[in-house]
């Protein structure tokens, strides 16, 4: 055992004297492992970022909250049906909330009406031209925990008189009044004034493509007197628990059913919407890559194998003498097999750590020009890198090292 | 034709120490397509411990050959040889080489070190394959180093050495595991007289010092060192006598 330890040792002593000694030739030789690497951490990373920025986008979203709409998420291919539907009104939210009290047990919490648009905000000269405004109630603050800076959401009695009062994003709170607080001061959004009574914390982005950090919030009343009556709202509708989403849907549909007034047998006129199909709809997307992705790690790993083996193939010939040389000194078959593969392991593993800094390199070239974008390296793609490498140096030093480890002393003695 | 001899009856040969090499019998065949060469074809030989003995012969004869099958590297195709009491003819790879690196020090023409490595880790490397403990094999190597001269060369490697610093590199590394015999295929061949000089001194020491030495060459120079001359001819035994 501790024989095999010291062989061990002296065959890493070896590699490294090898692959130093021949820089450029372990290089080139490792340029299909550093590539293979960088495309599968390139790949984990996309696929794991995608996943990490829908998650924590969600999160800010509320992610027990079911959607009331018109039209489903997702295309449909007969959009005249969906296009004949008559509008989610926000006053639906009354009646499916008294429909919720009464059912005993029920999946459902609250819903709330939600009206939006972009509209220009304006305060002194400053002015924003397309900003996300919502209207809705006070029961919008129970939807998701949200930090204020500073300032609160509208209260129940504010709301239902339709003040002019609003609640701004950060980002807009930031635009409006640079290097002071807006708090207390008047906004025009839409031309009509509002006091700005609340500040949200900063949020992020939407899978860094819609920020929340962009919007106004006001009471429904006040949105509807500013905008009009004629746009469709959705009703957004907590539930009681987020992996009881399918009960909860059951129960939403007949719900809605009833406060829309349908006929048994007739097609729902509204759309029930989570973000779990959202979820669903960035699939392919993340297939796709993933598929791009095994096919360059695949092709570059194979090319890089066929290298290392004919490297090692080249090496075991330079140094048949050498072979001779050490089975004399009392080498066994083992010891020399163990030689040639701790080196084409060896070079692919220096040609994997190789590559995850390339690929790191590029990771934080991109976090510094697009901040936003959800790219992480996480440690167990260092693990998955690393076992790669190892496995490809093992299978293309295999038959050289055996080969190796075969070689007549004798023969290999007389090798000129 | 002169017949072959062989140690022991009648000629008396002194016996030096107990019987380390026992041949009898050995051939080896070489196939070479549809020719069949003979190396080696019937050879009897005992060497006991603490013989210097020098093995000669033309070009072709079997030196080699017989070299190897002493060595261990190779085994023969009849015959029986026994190393120190054991039958080595049957024995698998790993076995001989578990033979050649704890009794068989091998000194070559052309010194065959590890280029790469410095004088100090050449001659730690059979100790590696022994599995002795870095220190200790440190520690020997470095004593064994000294015994041949190298005091000041350890950490040289072997391209900045001269080649009688490089053979005596390579005894270093014959005797590093106390072997029973030291075999040495030529050892001079690659070097000046007067340094080839040098190092048959070096192989008169250790004799002195109990070793057992066997040089095969073709200089009759180099085998008037030894006490006991075997001559080769077409793969057989011609003569094996020994000083008085
Ligand atoms: N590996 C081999 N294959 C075929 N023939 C060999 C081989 N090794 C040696 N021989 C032949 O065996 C005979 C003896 O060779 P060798 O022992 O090398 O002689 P020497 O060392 O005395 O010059 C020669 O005829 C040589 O050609
Ligand atoms: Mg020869």
């Amino acid at each position: 055992m501790r024989r095999l330890l010291y062989e061990i040792t002296e065959s890493i002593r070896i590699a490294l004297t090898q692959i130093f000694a021949n820089k450029l030739r372990s290089m080139l030789t490792a340029l299909g492992v550093i590539i293979g690497i960088v495309a599968v951490t390139l790949m984990g990373t996309a696929i794991r970022g995608i996943d990490a920025g829908l998650e924590n986008s969600m999160s800010m979203l509320g992610n027990d909250i079911l959607y009331v709409q018109k039209w489903p998420w997702g295309g449909v291919e007969d959009w005249w049906n969906y296009a004949n539907r008559p509008n989610i009104r926000a006053e639906d939210a009354e009646p499916l909330n008294r429909i919720i009290e009464a059912t005993p047990n029920s999946e459902l919490l609250l819903a709330v009406p939600v009206v939006a648009r972009g509209a220009v905000v304006k305060a002194n000269d400053n002015r924003l031209g397309n900003v996300f405004t919502v209207g809705s109630n006070a029961d919008y603050g129970q939807l998701s925990n949200v930090d204020y800076v500073e300032g609160r959401l509208f209260n129940e009695a504010e709301a239902n008189a339709g003040r002019p009062v609003c609640v701004l994003g950060f980002d807009v709170a930031e635009a409006l009044f640079p290097g002071r607080s807006a708090m207390g001061e008047d906004v025009l959004i839409n031309s009509q004034r509002y006091h700005v009574i609340g500040i949200l914390a900063k949020q992020g982005s939407f899978l860094g493509l819609f920020s929340f950090d962009n919007q106004a919030i006001i009471p429904l009343v006040a949105f509807k007197k500013n905008f009009g009556t004629r746009r469709g709202a959705e009703l957004r509708i907590k539930i009681r628990d987020k992996n009881r989403v399918t009960e909860a849907r059951e129960e939403l549909q007949g719900a809605m059913r009833r406060v829309r007034g349908q006929l048994p047998g007739e097609r729902d006129n509204f759309s029930i919407n989570e973000q779990q199909a959202f979820k669903a709809q960035l699939d392919p997307l993340k297939a796709g890559i993933a598929l791009v992705g095994l096919f360059i790690t695949g092709l570059s790993l194979f090319v890089g194998a066929i290298g290392i083996m004919n490297i090692t193939f080249v090496s075991v010939k330079e140094r048949t003498r050498e072979i001779g040389t050490r089975k004399a000194l009392g080498a066994r078959r083992r010891t020399i097999l163990l030689q040639f593969l701790i080196e084409s392991v060896s070079i692919c593993v220096i040609g994997g750590a190789l590559g995850m800094g390339v690929a790191y390199a590029l990771f934080y070239g991109i976090h510094l020009q697009m901040p936003a974008l959800p790219v992480r390296f996480s440690s167990d793609l260092v693990v998955l890198s690393m076992a790669l490498s190892v496995a490809v140096g093992i299978l293309s030093g295999f038959i050289p090292a055996w080969q190796a480890s075969k070689l007549d002393p004798v023969e290999a003695l007389r090798y000129e | 034709m002169i017949a072959p001899t062989v140690s022991g009856a009648p000629r008396q040969v002194r016996p030096v120490g107990p019987l380390v090499i026992d041949i009898d019998g050995v051939t080896k065949l070489y196939r070479m397509g549809t020719e069949t060469i003979h190396a080696l074809r019937g050879v009897a030989l005992k060497i006991h411990r603490n013989e210097y003995l020098a093995i000669m012969g033309p070009s072709g004869s079997g030196k080699s050959t017989l070299m190897n099958m002493l060595g261990c590297l190779d085994t023969p195709s009849a015959g029986r040889y026994h190393f120190n009491g054991k039958d080595v003819s049957a024995m698998e790879d790993d076995e001989l080489a578990a033979i050649r690196n704890q009794e068989i020090g091998f000194v070559f023409q052309t010194f065959n070190l590890l280029p790469r490595s410095n004088a100090l880790h050449n001659v730690e490397l059979p100790l590696i394959y022994a599995g002795l403990a870095p220190h200790e094999r440190r520690e020997r190597a470095r004593q064994a180093l000294v015994n041949v001269g190298l005091a000041e060369r350890m950490m040289h490697k072997p391209n900045e050495l001269s080649g009688g610093q490089r053979q005596r590199v390579a005894i270093a590394r014959a005797l590093v595991n106390t072997p029973s015999i030291i075999l040495a295929d030529e050892p001079t061949g690659n070097l000046d007289s007067r340094t080839g000089e040098e190092i048959m001194q070096l192989f008169e020491h250790l004799y002195a010092a109990g070793n057992t030495i066997i040089v095969v060459t073709h200089e009759e120079d180099i085998a008037r060192h030894a006490r006991r001359v075997v001559r080769l001819r077409d793969g057989l035994i011609e003569s094996d006598q020994t000083a008085t």
